[in-house]
């Protein structure tokens, strides 16, 4: 029998290979215990949640400060009697405990799930945790045992019960359901076990016992891995142990080249949820922040939304610079309403400053939100798509026309510096052309136009090289005209977050380099030199 | 942002939530384990006009949904409801005494 391969979605990085475990369900009652007076069965459920939080508070105990959150927050529910309220309604004209308290939690994880909200759809699990918990308690059973150190199947996995397992090295999590937000991912990626989700409900039929494979950064299970899948594994599995171990070790000191030369290490975000999971003491501030999680909704964020999100981000960098770019819609990000559809090659399309020149309301909301969050911290705003000095200067006089507004009505800001992103080919071969306060040179979009290779294609993957010499050129050129003008260059590009790549970033002249949050420790480890063999 | 209207017993106010997940779990638990501080009858809505929630009922409360950029209305009746709705005013003001650095 050939391998199984299952895709779902990555939930927590890392790779394990160890043998299944599927988590048992229980499907409606087994056999339905005979049901007792109102009275009796309505002291059993009491009885019964009453353990329940004591489980909890016991486990909370022992737990780190993340997870007790989470079970603080599925014991102030328990103790809520408005969560059994109907339970005990249904008692009262004559339901068993049991199936009163499946009733009632089922139609509160039901309202959960159906919610518009992620995060509130994630807390599904956790009301579906405490409904399990109590009916175990109720039929007298005994928590079942996860082996220690087993790829973990489930349909969804409750917080409280991964905090019940041992997790060795080796475990993993596979989820039928489940999702990255939810709590238990949280823990998973804290804890670092490799977890996987959204696989489907297929999983479940899977058999315990056999060897399975799981890769947390791909998204995939692999069952009865063959030799290669197998060999692959364990030597990622080894790299990637490596690989942390010397992160972890670089991670947290200011970046030094072997000479001494310091480089500045910053990180790109998506925005203020992903960065409440980072301490800000790794890097040197963001030297991206994608504004284009603002505008994922069905209506465009408003000014105070928008005001509202950066200040945050300023708060998290408490002083260290902030770069956000403005929206940077089209090419691969549409953005419903705003983008351009059916353009024939929409990265060659109306996408970046040449959307926000086209929209300029839109545009405006956001340089007024940016404006205001300015006195909150080291900000700088930069231009996406640059072309031409033109698209510079237009944007500046929005900024500036802004600015004033703002200062005429007396609401507080500041105006930020104001940088182009050197992504387009025409602004990096004539960069002296453009009057920016500052550049930062956005490697994947500069690579796929001077390689004229999409980046969405993967048979063209081999054109995206950094170290292509034309590539290069374009890299020294920008940063010998910041050095001549005395003024910023970074880059800000997966280029920089591959630590393979990073020397020829270095020798090209760059000292400022904006890469994944989770990919700083590497990074530092590479400028330092530690890393080549 | 928030006003108080005071009769003998009875107090209100209005808060715009600023925390930038919104009403979650962790900001529920920390409303509702204030308000149980209080003695008074404290509710909790939506808009002016209700429909009024019992805002001591983390359940309740949760099954708001409450978003960033909804209005958390307050009212409580008792002894302490002006203390009351100033307290619960100002946890969501204090964006629930999260979001600050180090804090």
């Amino acid at each position: 029998m050939g391998e199984l391969r299952l895709i779902g979605r990555p939930a927590s990085p890392g790779v394990a290979l160890s043998r299944l475990f599927v988590l048992a369900e229980k499907d409606g009652p087994a056999a339905a215990p005979p049901v007792g007076d109102p009275t009796s069965e309505a002291l059993r459920l009491s009885a019964a949640i009453a353990r329940a939080i004591g489980e909890l508070e016991a486990v909370s105990q022992s737990v780190g400060e993340d997870a007790r959150e989470i079970l603080e927050f599925q014991i102030a529910l328990l103790g809520d009697d408005a969560l059994a309220e109907p339970a005990f309604a249904s008692i009262a004209v004559g339901d068993s405990a049991d199936l009163a308290w499946r009733a009632a939690l089922e139609a509160q994880v039901a309202d959960y799930a159906s919610a518009e909200d992620e995060y509130f759809r994630a807390r599904s699990a956790d009301l579906a945790d405490l409904r399990d918990r109590v009916l175990r308690i109720l039929s007298g059973e005994v928590q079942q045992t996860v082996p220690a150190g087993a790829v973990l199947v489930a349909r969804d996995l409750p917080p409280s019960q991964f905090l019940g397992i041992e997790w060795r090295s080796g475990a993993a999590i596979a989820l039928a359901g489940g999702s990255p937000t939810s709590h238990v991912a949280l823990l998973a990626r804290a804890r670092g076990v490799p977890m996987v989700v959204g696989l489907g409900a297929d999983v479940m039929s899977i058999a315990s016992g056999q060897e399975a494979m799981v890769d947390g950064e791909l998204g995939t299970l692999v069952i009865a891995p063959d030799d290669v899948t197998r060999a692959a594994a364990r030597s990622r599995e080894t790299e990637i142990k490596q690989r942390q171990a010397i992160a972890e070790r670089y991670e947290r000191a200011p970046a030094r080249m072997p000479s001494g030369e310091a480089v500045a290490v910053m990180i790109n975000t998506a925005g203020p949820d992903e960065l409440s999971l980072l301490d800000p003491a790794i890097c040197d501030g963001i030297g991206l922040v994608r504004s284009e999680f603002l505008f994922h909704g069905p209506v465009l964020p408003d000014e105070e939304t928008q005001y509202r999100a950066y200040h945050r981000i300023l708060e998290w960098a408490g002083g260290r610079p902030v770069t956000i770019r403005t929206l940077d819609a089209g090419g691969d990000k549409p953005v419903q309403g705003l983008t351009i559809d059916d353009e024939g090659n929409p990265f060659l399309g109306t996408r970046g400053i040449r959307l926000s020149l086209l929209k300029p309301d839109v545009f405006r909301v956001q340089l007024r939100a940016l404006c205001r969050a300015a006195t909150h911290g080291t900000l700088k705003v930069m231009l996406p798509m640059v072309a031409t000095p033109r698209d510079l200067t237009q944007g500046r006089q929005h900024l500036e026309a802004v600015a004033s507004d703002l200062a005429a009505r007396k609401v507080p800001h500041a105006v930020p510096p104001l940088g182009v992103m050197v992504e387009v080919p025409a602004a990096a071969i004539a960069i002296d052309r453009f009057d920016a306060d500052f550049y930062s040179i956005g490697s994947n979009d500069l690579i796929q136009y001077v390689m004229a290779a999409a980046r969405d294609i993967a048979s063209l993957a081999d054109y995206a090289d950094a170290t292509d010499p034309a590539v290069l050129s374009l890299i020294v050129q920008t940063v010998g005209h910041g050095k001549r003008t005395g003024r910023e260059v970074s880059l800000c590009g997966d280029a920089a977050s591959d630590p393979a790549i990073v020397p020829h970033l270095l020798r090209a002249g760059l000292r400022s380099l904006s890469v994944s949050a989770s990919s700083v420790g590497l990074v530092k480890a590479a400028i330092a030199g530690a890393l080549e063999r | 942002m928030s006003d108080a209207a005071v009769t003998e017993t009875t107090a209100t106010g209005s808060i715009l939530i600023e925390h930038e997940v919104g009403l979650h779990a962790r900001p529920s638990v920390k409303l509702t384990k204030l308000a149980k501080t209080f003695a008074s009858r404290i509710e909790l809505g939506l808009s002016a006009d209700g429909p009024w929630i019992d805002a001591k009922s983390i359940v309740k409360v949760m099954a708001f949904k409450a978003g960033k950029g909804a209005t958390l209305h307050f009212r409580a009746h008792g002894g302490d409801a002006n203390e009351a709705v100033a307290a619960l005013v100002g946890l969501v003001r204090r964006d629930f005494d999260e979001g600050q650095p180090g804090g």
